[in-house]
């Protein structure tokens, strides 16, 4: 028998106060189980009704991702509707860098089964060293379906690199307007800053593409186009799962230009291979009907990024291919400028008509001899024959007569020495010398003897070819003067809605009527007798004409320009304005060729095939000869 | 009905406890819809939790046929294979993931501290029920370092989650053992004491995982990630939650482990509040359930076995909801019935069939 069974009682109250013990220590627990509970319980009201909303955002945030869809680039197409800039859909081959481990080895297996060549090698190189190493960037563009075919099925081999349907850009007309049309590209760093100022950095999400020149770039807010959204669920590694919604992009509007391919084609080549820049003008509304800008270069190049050695031949070439001639590059007027000077002395009642001076050859002003084209002189001048005959001395004393101010108050009303506002960026102003100009240039005030080369547009004088034509445009519109301007319309491809550039004329520069009769009629006289009446023989139609020299370096007094003893470069420009037909131009334009010499034997043939074509569709079988 | 059939019916469920099954079943059934939802509809996880399962109940079964004095036999040696086992993983262990926690057996591999969560509390209850005529302070004392032991072991793989559930369960049981008051409020005392202490020695991702809770946005994509994505999609189920199959944090795959330990985050985005609070609710029951059979167990083993088992099974539902829903730190410790995987699932069974062996093995104790 052990202890316990002698004192059962106690053995049996010893146990049952064991028992409650325990008992009630399990309900210390049980409550404490309890507490833990609501715990939980308070803790997943918090989280799922009070802070409900908040959670819902984070888990919206977490899984829904807003991607960009890229509108459709408008169209540019000229006054016929030839196309000159249109998008193609093609395949690229891109890279990501930072997804694929050495980007040397994996191009060269790439060339194994797509062509690559060193071309594109270069300009991948050069787009990585601009370029985020996250952004995917073309090693290949424009592949053949062929290609695609076999990359298709080498993919595995090659991760971080993809192959992407995109929307191209091309420009079919190449480098004839290049200039003109211009060219998008890449957006760069500096551009992405600048979009963010203007706030339009959204628009551009799906945009790798940005117009760079010309039109893309003037109009660039109405070719863009808005960009769309699309709404996807995204798992956690970033893929989209389904769209929830989707806000379809707005193309871009289309750009229908004044102007005609056809005539731009002609004029270009009229230069033939030679440097120079023509703008023709529709003088009742400043419409550019062409803008030519010779030699251009193929804009293609620039699309998808130019290779650094395609850069460096057009950069580097002596033509200065990448020059906008036509509305950046100035040059004096040279003759062309008389019938405007004359314009000017009518305005300012400084000569009648009839007013004549005798030319002896030459105009002495201040011990200096200012010499005549003519040597022994033109005799008897008045104003009509000193355009038809470009008799230097006339405008010599006519200068003087006026005084520079005066002369710069009117070249102003008439567009010189400012920028036209054509609807392309990249205009130079040109310097129309006054004396305020000279101080504010020069710190220097004006001589009196500064004033004679001008009235020839020689000395400071220097013009775009578009401000010349833009003043041809305006003496042939009766001095009614519109902005010129590429564009047409922009049209709304959606609504068809056509926007007009423009309409109403800028100003009338107040010149009376029977004043610019006067010029007006001088000017035709010079295409049928004058300086430029060869260029013109046989011509079907009546037309007005001025030619034009322009020296390119300065010659010695008491020394003789020889052309032919002159280095081809140190050649003067040839320059010419016109405008056709006479009773009612339907065409303005100004031409320059760059060390053409003379303007009537260079110049004026070239405007001859484009009023020929314009007129009567004429297409010439050769560039214009030098006469 | 077949008196055969009706024999065999008896036979089986002689030692089930049937509203306690009820409700594991009604859980392990939970389980099965969330498991189908977090693998994306896919059947073959959830079949093989259904296999799972039938393992899990043919082990309660087992034990709930084993009467508990042959429990009281396997504790000693069960618990002293358990600690040599421990000391053999800190010698000879592989190391997976920077811890060291798999002893190779030859054949097979095991990770002794599982085995631990159940040995330990089986020896203390054993040890408690030996010296129960007359418990002294110094019992107490061989009892805390009877758990010492195993869980510096464990905490020293590291492998700290398991060394706290399992210091846990010890603690419930030197609880219920009656551990003096006083001896307790001291032992609080003297714990919040030695935390600068503690926090020295804890290894830097453990201390990153205690700072994460504290603030989980300073590190979103490393050792907060879990916290925050399960915490969104705990909140964002609001009241109804998404709707089955619809929660967009798991199908989207921001939930990690979102089938084992961060099931509940499913669970709470698809069903929200309304469902947490019925899961609660369940739980609870299950608890309460297990109370009862603790608080009627017959003698002091069964008792405090019972009592482990039971206050075991609240702290892992507790601490895996708690990690999820954002309050505690994420520790590796599934959501018991719910979670795929077979391990905890028949751990959790193996001590709900003691249970049961506790409560229908009553009158053969007692005569």
């Amino acid at each position: 028998m052990s202890e316990l069974s002698i004192n059962p009682g106690i053995e049996i109250r010893d146990s049952e106060r064991e028992l409650d013990r325990f008992r009630r220590r399990l309900a210390i627990l049980g409550v404490f189980v309890i507490a833990l509970f609501s715990l939980l319980f308070l803790r997943f009201l918090y989280l799922q009704v009070f802070q409900h909303s908040h959670y819902s955002t984070l888990s919206d945030a977490n899984r829904i991702s807003i991607l960009p869809i890229a509108p459709h680039r408008g169209i540019i197409v000229d006054r016929n509707g030839v196309m000159l800039a249109h998008n193609y859909s093609a395949y690229t081959l891109e890279i990501t860098p930072n997804k694929v481990g050495d980007l040397e080895t994996t191009i060269d297996e790439l060339a194994t089964i797509v062509e690559i060549t060193p071309r594109d090698r270069r300009r991948f190189r050069k787009l990585l060293d601009e370029s985020k190493r996250f952004e995917s960037l073309p090693i290949r563009t424009r592949l053949s379906d062929e290609e695609i075919a076999r990359f298709a099925s080498h993919r595995y081999r090659f991760p971080g690199v993809e192959a992407k349907a995109r929307l191209f850009r091309q420009y079919p007309q190449g480098e004839m307007l290049s200039h003109v049309v211009g060219h998008i590209g890449r957006i760069n760093q500096r551009e992405v800053e600048q979009l963010e100022n203007d706030g339009r950095l959204a628009n551009y999400r799906g945009s790798d593409y940005l117009g760079k020149t010309g039109l893309e770039q003037s109009y660039e807010r109405f070719l863009h186009g808005t960009t769309g959204v699309e709404e996807v669920e995204v798992d956690s590694g970033g893929r989209a799962v389904r769209t929830l919604s989707r806000t379809p992009p707005v193309p871009g509007s289309n750009l229908v230009l004044n102007l005609d391919a056809k005539l731009q084609e002609v004029a270009y080549n009229a230069f033939g291979d030679r440097r120079g820049a023509l703008i023709a003008i529709d003088p009742a509304s400043g419409g550019v009907l062409a803008f030519v800008s010779k030699p251009g270069f193929d804009p293609n190049l620039f699309v998808d990024g130019i290779d650094p050695q395609s850069w460096g031949e057009l950069n580097g070439s002596l033509d200065k291919p990448l020059l906008n001639r036509a509305s950046a590059g100035t040059y004096p007027p040279g003759s062309t400028f008389k019938p405007f000077m004359a314009l000017a002395a009518l305005f300012y009642g400084k000569r009648t008509p009839q007013q004549s001076i005798s030319d002896p050859g030459f105009f002495v002003f201040g011990g200096h001899r200012f010499r005549d084209d003519k040597v022994d002189g033109h005799g008897m001048v008045d104003m009509h024959k000193s355009i038809v005959v470009s008799c230097d001395t006339y405008y010599y004393v006519l200068a003087n007569d006026l005084g520079i101010d005066p002369i710069a108050r009117f070249m102003t009303l008439l567009g010189f020495g400012g920028r036209t506002g054509i609807d392309i960026g990249g205009e130079a102003a040109g310097v129309l010398p006054s004396t305020e100009w000279k101080m504010r240039r020069y710190k220097q005030k004006w001589y009196a003897g500064e004033t004679i080369s001008v009235g020839i547009g020689q000395g400071y004088n220097s013009y775009t070819p578009l401000q010349l034509a833009s003043a041809t445009a305006t003496l042939a519109n009766d001095g009614v003067m519109f902005r010129p301007h590429i564009v047409n319309y922009i049209e709304d491809i959606r609504t068809r809605d056509k926007q007009l550039i423009e309409s109403a004329p800028l100003r009338d520069i107040g010149v009376k009527q029977e004043h610019i009769d006067v010029i007006k009629k001088a000017l035709v006289s010079v295409n049928l007798e004058g300086t430029s009446a060869q260029a013109f023989v046989g011509a079907p139609y009546t037309s007005a004409g001025k030619t034009g020299t322009a020296q390119v370096i300065a010659i010695k007094q008491g020394e003789k320009y020889v052309e032919s003893k002159v280095a081809e470069r140190h050649r003067d420009h040839a320059l010419y304005i016109a405008y056709a037909p006479a009773e009612k131009p339907s065409i303005a334009l100004a031409v320059v060729v760059e060390n053409g010499g003379f303007g009537a034997r260079a110049a004026a043939p070239i405007a001859r095939q484009v009023i020929d074509y314009h007129l009567l569709g004429k297409i010439p079988d050769q560039p214009a000869k030098a006469d | 009905m077949h008196p055969l059939f009706s024999r065999f019916w008896r036979f089986t469920t002689r030692h089930i406890d049937g509203v306690l099954l009820s409700a594991m079943l009604l859980l392990m059934f939970t389980g099965l819809i969330v498991l189908l939802s977090a693998s994306n509809g896919s059947f073959s996880r959830v079949s093989a939790q259904v296999m799972n399962m039938l393992v899990a109940l043919s082990v309660m079964w087992l034990f709930a046929n084993i009467p508990p004095h042959y429990l009281m036999r396997l504790a000693l040696p069960l618990f002293i294979t358990g600690c040599a086992l421990l000391v053999g993983v800190a010698l000879f262990g592989e190391v997976v993931n920077g811890a060291r926690r798999w002893l190779h057996l030859g054949v097979t591999r095991i990770q002794p501290s599982e085995l631990m969560k159940i040995a330990v509390p089986l020896m203390l209850a054993w040890y408690f029920n030996r010296n129960e005529a007359s418990l002294k302070l110094r019992n107490y004392l061989t009892a805390a370092l009877m758990l010492a032991v195993p869980v510096a072991l464990i905490a020293r793989q590291p492998d700290l989650g398991t060394a706290l559930l399992i210091s846990a369960g010890g603690c419930y049981v030197i609880f219920l053992a009656g551990l003096p008051w006083r001896v307790i409020i001291a032992l609080v005392i003297a714990g919040m004491a030695s935390l600068p202490f503690l926090w020295s020695v804890l290894h830097d991702y453990q201390r990153q995982r205690i700072l994460t809770l504290l603030d989980p946005t300073e590190d979103p994509l490393g050792t907060g990630y879990h916290t925050i994505q399960s915490t969104i999609a705990v909140g964002s189920g609001g009241a109804l939650g998404k709707g089955w199959m619809n929660g967009t944090q798991a199908h989207l795959d921001f939930i990690p482990e979102r089938t084992t330990d961060f099931i509940f985050a499913v669970y709470a985005e698809e069903f929200g509040l309304l469902g947490n609070t019925v899961l609660l609710l369940l739980f609870l029951f299950v608890i309460a359930r297990a109370m009862v059979i603790t608080a009627n167990a017959p003698t002091l083993f069964a008792r405090l076995l019972a009592g482990a088992i039971t206050l075991t099974f609240f702290t892992y539902a507790f601490v895996n909801m708690g990690m999820v829903s954002g309050i505690l730190p994420v520790v590796g410790v599934p959501l018991p019935l719910i979670s795929y995987g077979g391990t905890s699932l028949v751990s959790i069974c193996l001590g709900f069939g003691i249970l049961m062996s506790i409560n229908t093995h009553k009158k053969l104790v007692q005569t």
